[in-house]
């Protein structure tokens, strides 16, 4: 537990510290929110969604926050590759599963927070909390989404040399992932075909499931979303726990 | 500088103070092991290339031990191996007894490393790489905290311990790296090419702190270098190693003396008078050039007035006389025929040539 307590205070320093990472991060899907929302808000219908689709949005900018953060997070131990400092973690009389489950929960928290931050922004622009259930339960999917991308990037960054595929990843990865996910439209307004495949989606379910906690409606029954999101957390834990493991010095 | 020096001794004595308590190894007794590293047929292949061919040696405690050579010669695989971070591809090898393949961690707690190329994190402060560090190692609060005061005021960075490691000079990062190394006491400390990169005032500084470090924490050190002369200066023994073989192991003094001692070198207009006239015992051999003569022999500065005088009563004129001194730079010359700086212009042809054929 020290260890991996270690290992996340270490993040937690690194993050209060990178104003513009904060600033950077929030900023895209605040746009997302303040553009799409308001452009589109009166002309698009959401019959049996509420009817407002800045509050639709919101919960999806959120994941889009968490999401996006999270992967970044994980992705950074490239970084500290390049940099010598994973070296110094490697070499110390630790268990690497510890070092990879603070990397994980120092990702994870990272984002969870930038996406509190979002939320609190959306407050100002028509959320209204509804319960403090509702909040929990939504900040329990956006903690399971960060747990789910980190261990993604840092199974990604185990088997990368440098940030060159960065780019690759993001745009052929994280962002189908995002855009598949219901984020910024219903999956049931989408074509019969594309449907099943937003149900592959493991963000979906995240998404689903801080749209049912903040707005207290969902297209994905809340308790599927918690064992869908949940199960991948746990899948993607174990694969970049291996994946970290066979990192050569 | 005298008084900055004054309290690094000071803080050094209160820690070597400590060291029984902290070393179970060294407090033994009977147990007690002269051998700090003992390094048997140890080899690494990468793939059809022999980083490091079958070395054996030992190294004792309190030991300072240099591992020469040039870039590619297998000085950081060997060190890689020996700090559990590489495995060998055959043989063995201990450190304080314990097998670096069986007891990994064991041999992680008991050995302190840094690194050939910076592995700080440059968004913390000084304080807190240490701290990290030191909870890496899970030393407690109350003793890390401590330790990390002792240690910077070691290094003199105590006055910027609250500084992001970015703003640090490469001279400071270095100390700052050291620094950490010792946190968790170990007693084997590696130091793989310390002062690489560093101005020339900077590393006389830092070599100053390893060699107080060695003496007075009675810690074994083993580094690499391809600073001949530091290498000289510091180490008690040296190995040097090229093409991944030891081609030669003992103190620097005896190094040198085996490649046939100092060399006088005379200027004069009638070289084959001088040959003729030096035939004393003690001159192990007599070079003749176009106009001048290579005068072999040990301790040249007590026989230079002799030469001298030989010469003069024979009305031999000279022109000039200087005395060159063998270097560890000639001990490698002797050993491998060539220069170091030509070795490392090969190992390089030698890997581009290795990747390019890994790569297709």
């Amino acid at each position: 537990m020290d260890i991996i307590y270690t290992i996340w205070l270490r993040n937690m320093k690194r993050y209060i510290r990178s104003k513009s990472r904060i600033i950077g991060s929030i900023s895209m899907p605040l746009f997302f929110l303040l553009f799409l929302g308001f452009g589109l808000n009166s002309v698009v219908q959401l019959p049996g969604l509420g009817g407002n689709y800045i509050v639709f949005l919101i919960p999806g900018m959120v994941a889009m926050s968490v999401l996006f953060t999270s992967v970044f997070s994980g992705i950074q131990i490239i970084w500290d590759k390049q940099f010598g400092f994973l070296k110094e973690t490697l070499v110390a009389p630790v268990s690497r599963l510890e070092i990879m489950l603070g990397q994980t929960l120092g990702g994870a928290t990272t984002a969870v927070l930038q996406g509190f931050m979002i939320l609190v922004l959306s407050v100002f622009i028509g959320l209204h909390i509804l319960s403090l259930t509702g909040f929990l339960l939504a900040f329990m999917f956006m903690a399971l989404i960060g747990i789910s991308f980190t261990a993604f990037g840092i199974a990604i960054a185990s088997r990368m040399e440098d940030m060159t595929g960065f780019q690759l990843i993001m745009n052929f990865v994280v962002f189908p992932i995002f855009g598949l996910s219901g984020a910024l439209f219903p999956i049931s307004s989408l074509p019969a075909w594309v449907g099943p495949v937003t149900l592959l989606d493991p963000l979906t379910y995240g998404v689903e499931g801080i749209r049912y906690g903040l707005t207290g409606v969902s297209q994905v029954n809340p308790l599927a979303c918690f064992a869908v999101i949940g199960s991948f957390a746990l899948v993607m834990t174990v694969l970049g726990a291996f994946l970290f493991r066979k990192i050569k010095f | 500088m005298h008084t900055r020096y004054a309290t690094m001794r000071s803080v050094l004595t209160v820690q070597a103070s400590k060291l029984p308590e902290e070393h179970p190894m060294q407090g033994k007794g009977s147990h007690y092991m002269a051998v700090a590293i003992q390094i048997r047929n140890l080899t690494r292949r990468f793939n059809d290339l022999v980083a490091v061919d079958n070395i054996s040696f030992d190294i004792d405690h309190g030991e300072i031990f240099g591992l020469l050579g040039p870039n590619g010669a297998g000085k950081t695989t060997t060190l890689s191996m020996l700090s559990t971070m590489l495995k060998p591809t055959s043989g063995s090898a201990t450190i304080n007894g314990i097998d670096i393949e069986q007891d990994e961690d064991g041999v992680r707690k008991s050995i302190g490393i840094v690194f050939q190329d910076q592995s700080l994190d440059e968004e913390l402060t000084a304080w807190e790489n240490m701290d990290f560090h030191g909870r890496l190692y899970r030393i407690p609060a109350d003793i890390r905290k401590q330790r990390i005061t002792e240690l910077l005021n070691l290094v003199e960075l105590e006055d910027r311990k609250n500084d992001i490691v970015k703003t640090f000079s490469g001279g400071m990062r270095r100390r700052l790296e050291i620094a950490r190394g010792l946190l968790h006491h170990p007693s084997v400390l590696f130091l793989d090419e310390p002062t690489l990169g560093l101005d020339p005032q900077t590393r006389n500084h830092l070599w100053q702190y390893i060699a107080t470090l060695a003496k007075e924490k009675g810690i074994t050190i083993i580094l690499t270098t391809h600073y001949m002369d530091e290498a000289d200066r510091l180490c008690n023994r040296i190995a040097i190693i090229d093409h991944g073989k030891i081609i030669a192991l003992d103190t620097p003094k005896n190094l040198k003396d085996g490649i046939g001692g100092d060399v006088v070198t005379i200027k004069s207009p009638d070289p084959a008078a001088i040959v003729a006239v030096l035939t004393e015992p003690w001159i192990t051999r007599t070079e003749k050039h176009k106009d001048e003569v290579n005068i072999s022999l040990q301790n040249a500065e007590q026989h230079i007035s002799a030469i001298v005088t030989l010469l003069t009563t024979h009305q031999v004129s000279i022109e000039s006389i200087a005395i060159h001194k063998p270097t560890l730079e000639d001990v490698f010359l002797s050993f491998t025929g060539k220069t170091i700086r030509e070795e490392e212009a090969d190992h390089k042809t030698n890997m581009r040539m290795y990747q390019r054929r890994v790569r297709h």
